[in-house]
């Protein structure tokens, strides 16, 4: 190959790259190894973490321990998918190009809203997009309800450095409400529901005001809970967005998960990220096409709504897989048994001596906050010990602790939970 | 020798959407009986009709998302050579460690003391790319390439903002990929536009004149859109740093010069890699990447929070104390799943391994365009091509009328994705082309005779071309009417 482009060796390819930036040392990278030994390193990197295999998972905040289904990963899992690129060749896309309008049909149907796109990132940053689509003229300001998560409202904050707005929380002591004034400079009202304790939103509450203002209400909800809440659209909101990983996609220690975005059909034009439309081809068939790319920074560069290019597709569809698996009816019955057993682990925790509940006689769906008699990172640490993973620490209060059930908590984990909980406690 | 795209024609009967195969009363899905009490939703909170998502058994969802699956065309089907892209093999090997349940059961609130194999993973990866592209520290919270080009751009804005005020303007070459002007947009900066000379390089003395203390910096790749060495990339770095500004390498191109050139070492103070590119991740059909970020030593204190450290015990850490950080850039700590892919692909290869990486991702690009300029000639013949090249089919549309598209779309009819068309958008009739350094020399032979052949059908079978393509489940779409009569769900 070299002497057909009449070169006499490798240097040669890099000899036009100036002397004075070359490497002129080997990098200082551990030697090349075989296929077995990379395997080993990393079995053994495997082997120092204790996975929810091993722990008994109680832990929410965001990402929770699911069912995920064998059919999910053993198609997402089929390497036409996973190593395929952005369908910028729409003929030889089809097959990602269908199962994303048919993920978008999903998102419309379950969150009762009319335009999704194709994922985002994550929960958090589809909240920082949703945000962008609110921000336009004079209406600048974005007003967070108190009981949306930290970690969301850190992500906002970092991308409003460039953008030029800060989150605005409104306190909710009583761990719902702080409804907030909405003037003519505020562009949205952020409300998450169920919030980061666990805990109902009067959603309505919150969009009347936003709307009354002339702003847009952005919800963030829980995507498996909408077997069984009404969807973010009969509530009044404008914009709905969620982190996708309960649909189908393992923990995988926070990443790769994917972020869920709808809004209503006049926003479309300002949605981020890629979009399928349904068209026909030359002969009349049905096919699918990255649509309104106009939009899209490959487009409108600095005039684009986004800069996203690659997002979480290999994600969505999991999510897609997911909820075909599980219909309707399924999709119900895991919502109903994670708020079965939520309930019961609440009275099970309610019942050790000195715990008591952050926010008493709130309804609250899969999460609860508990208030415990000694600081929550010691009592979680201990039932560490015990084979669990109780919780993660609440915002706001060292003592608080929120505890996630899903469908795959047992009665007897609960009950063991319960137990183990209570002599840690004891004095 | 051309037996047509390896993706089915037609799927099998009965097929459609899910929707379509969607009947009352049928179900894939199945759950333990309930074993507490179950609890009423509050009235007010509930649900009022069921949503009405398809209702299908196991093993027709099998069958539906298997026969999309044979719609699709990935790395594995067959040669994929998207320019700027790095559509390389993926190692198997990368997924079997990254579904070890260590590491795919593993929640992300966890208590650093349950999760010390994975910071350690983090940490020696986060060494690994700052060795590879000579930075002091990194971030892998990015998920994206972008993502980390909005990162990189923050701590730009972070850096200026202590020293009297974030500026104004960055920098960008005329051929630069779309992200980066809207992400320095999004970064509340005004995006600037650098031209480029005549043999396809920063115009050096355009940009001396563009360059003041209104500069919050420049953003870069290198080798640049074009697949081509910026040899001129100290003077330029000289010239950004002189006005206080700062330099940023968009990873995009890494792969042709692991081992050979470092960007730090060029005067780069930002770099941002796309671990799907250079370090084999999948591309997942449109994302999952990752997209770590680099910097020099005076921007350490900038880089986003949570930071992996490790205690003189050895013992690793979540770190989140950091004041001058500018925070988080994700919900949680990023693609981990696609580090772990990326570990496996670092550590296996080792540093010659990386090396040869680049070398050969150059040797192939370079024999490639040896074997194809006649018929498409390059856009900047007197430049030597790095990783990828640029080829223009202006000629042959002057003299046929057929497009670069439709060169494209031949190729899919003789059996190959073809490459990018149409990027960069300063190159008429574009077609960018990476092969990547996993090609054999018969894919890269076989290729270039599909590509001299389909420019040759262009005046002895014009129709060949125009109708393409043919063999795929679908012809060419009607992406007007698309984006006109919107249908975006079902």
């Amino acid at each position: 190959m070299l002497e057909a482009i009449g070169l006499a060796s490798i240097d040669d390819l890099f000899d036009h790259i100036p002397a004075d930036v070359r490497l002129d040392r080997d990098l200082d990278l551990p030697a090349g190894v075989s296929e077995q030994e990379i395997v080993e390193d990393l079995a053994a990197l495997a082997r120092r973490n204790r996975s929810v295999d091993d722990l008994v998972c109680f832990a929410g905040g965001g990402a929770y321990d699911h069912y995920v289904p064998s059919v999910v990963w053993a198609l997402a899992g089929r390497s036409e998918f996973y190593t395929s690129y952005t369908p910028y060749q729409a003929e030889l896309s089809q097959g990602v190009l269908q199962a994303l309008f048919e993920f978008q049909s999903m998102i419309c149907e379950l969150t009762g809203l009319e335009v999704s796109n194709a994922s985002l990132y994550d929960g958090a940053t589809a909240l920082v997009e949703a945000v962008t689509i609110a921000r336009s003229g004079e209406r600048t300001r974005v007003l967070v309800a108190g009981g949306v998560d930290p970690r969301y409202v850190d992500t906002l904050r970092t991308f409003g450095r460039g953008a030029g707005y800060e989150p605005e929380v409104t306190p909710a002591p009583l761990g719902v409400g702080g409804v907030p004034q909405v003037g003519a400079d505020v562009a949205a009202v952020v409300v998450q529901h169920p919030n980061v304790y666990g805990l109902l939103e009067d959603v309505t509450v919150f969009s009347e005001a936003a709307h009354a203002g002339g702003a847009r209400l952005v919800q963030i909800f829980d995507p498996t809970s909408l077997g069984v809440l009404a969807p973010p659209g009969d509530l009044g909101a404008d914009i709905a967005v969620a982190e996708g990983q309960p649909f189908g996609n393992h923990l995988n220690f926070g990443g790769p998960y994917l972020g869920i975005l709808a809004a209503r059909m006049h926003d479309v034009r300002r949605m981020p990220g890629r979009i399928v439309g349904q068209t026909t081809d030359v002969d009349g068939r049905t096919g699918y096409v990255l649509t309104l790319q106009a939009r899209e920074q490959h487009i409108r560069r600095e005039k684009a709504t986004s800069n996203i290019c690659t997002n979480q597709t290999l994600m969505a569809l999991a999510a897609t897989i997911y909820l075909a698996w599980l219909g309707p009816r399924g999709l119900e019955e895991v919502g109903r048994q994670a708020a079965a057993k939520a309930s019961y682990a609440f009275a099970r925790l309610m019942a050790i001596d000195g715990v008591e509940a952050m926010f008493p006689g709130a309804p609250f769906f899969k999460e609860f906050a508990v208030r415990l008699p000694a600081p929550a990172v010691e009592v979680r640490d201990a039932l560490l010990d015990r084979g669990f993973l109780a919780g993660v620490l609440a915002p706001g209060d060292p003592h608080g602790l929120v505890v996630a059930v899903t469908e795959r908590r047992t009665r007897d984990e609960i009950d063991a939970l319960g137990v183990a909980m209570g002599e840690v406690l004891a004095p | 020798m051309n037996q047509g795209a390896p993706v089915r024609r037609q799927g099998p009967p009965g097929a459609g959407t899910l929707k379509e195969r969607s009947r009352p009363g049928r179900r894939a899905f199945s759950l333990p009986a309930l074993d507490v009490e179950p609890v009423e939703v509050p009235a007010a909170h509930r649900r009022a009709n069921p949503p009405q998502l398809p209702e299908i058994a196991e093993r027709d969802l099998v069958s539906h998302f298997t026969g999309l699956s044979q719609q699709n065309y990935g790395v594995d089907t067959g040669f994929y050579p998207l320019g700027s892209c790095s559509m390389k093999y993926n190692p198997k090997v990368a997924e079997t460690a990254a579904s070890f349940p260590g590491f795919t059961r593993l929640h992300p609130l966890q208590p650093d003391a349950t999760v010390q194999g994975t910071l350690e993973l983090m940490w020696r990866l986060e060494r690994a790319l700052c060795e590879v592209t000579g930075m002091a520290r990194a971030t892998l919270q990015p998920p994206a390439g972008a993502c980390g080009e909005m990162t990189g751009l923050l701590i730009m804005r972070a850096y200026h903002a202590e020293r009297g005020g974030p500026r104004r303007k960055v920098l960008i070459p005329e051929a630069a990929h779309g992200t980066n002007p809207a992400s320095v947009r999004l970064a509340g900066y005004e995006a600037v536009t650098v031209p480029a000379n005549e043999r396809g390089l920063v115009d050096v003395p355009a940009l001396e004149a563009l360059v003041d203390e209104g500069v919050a910096g420049l953003m870069l790749t290198n080798p640049n859109t074009l697949g081509l060495f910026e040899t001129d990339i100290s003077a330029i770095t000289a010239l950004v740093h002189r006005v206080g500004g700062l330099v940023y390498y968009d990873g995009a191109n890494l792969n042709a010069i692991m081992g050979r050139v470092r960007p730090g070492d060029m005067g780069f103070d930002i770099v941002h890699i796309n671990t799907h590119k250079t370090f084999a991740t999948p591309h997942g059909g449109g994302g999952p990447g990752a997209g770590p970020v680099g910097v020099v030593d005076a921007l350490v204190r900038y880089l986003p929070v949570p930071r992996v450290e490790r205690n003189d015990d050895g013992v690793f850490r979540l770190d989140h104390g950091a004041p001058a950080s500018i925070g988080r850039m994700h919900g949680f700590h990023g693609n981990i799943g696609v580090l772990v892919r990326a570990y496996a692909y670092v550590f296996q290869h080792g540093g010659d391994g990386l090396q040869e990486v680049s070398e050969l991702a150059v040797l192939n690009a370079n024999y490639l365009a040896h074997l194809v300029s006649e018929a498409v000639p390059l856009a900047f013949p007197d430049g030597r091509p790095m990783h990828e090249f640029v080829s223009t089919a202006r000629e042959l549309k002057d003299a046929t009328g057929i497009r670069a598209m439709d060169l494209a779309k031949r190729l899919i009819d003789l059996g190959y994705h073809p490459s990018t068309v149409y990027f960069p958008l300063v190159v008429e009739e574009a077609m960018m082309v990476e092969p990547t350094e996993t090609e054999s020399k018969e894919t890269l032979e076989a290729y270039a005779a599909a590509l001299r052949q389909a420019v040759g059908e262009a005046s002895t079978h014009p129709e060949l071309l125009r109708e393409a393509p043919v063999s795929t489940p679908v012809r060419r779409l009607d992406e007007a009417h698309a984006a006109r009569h919107l249908i975006l769900h079902w």
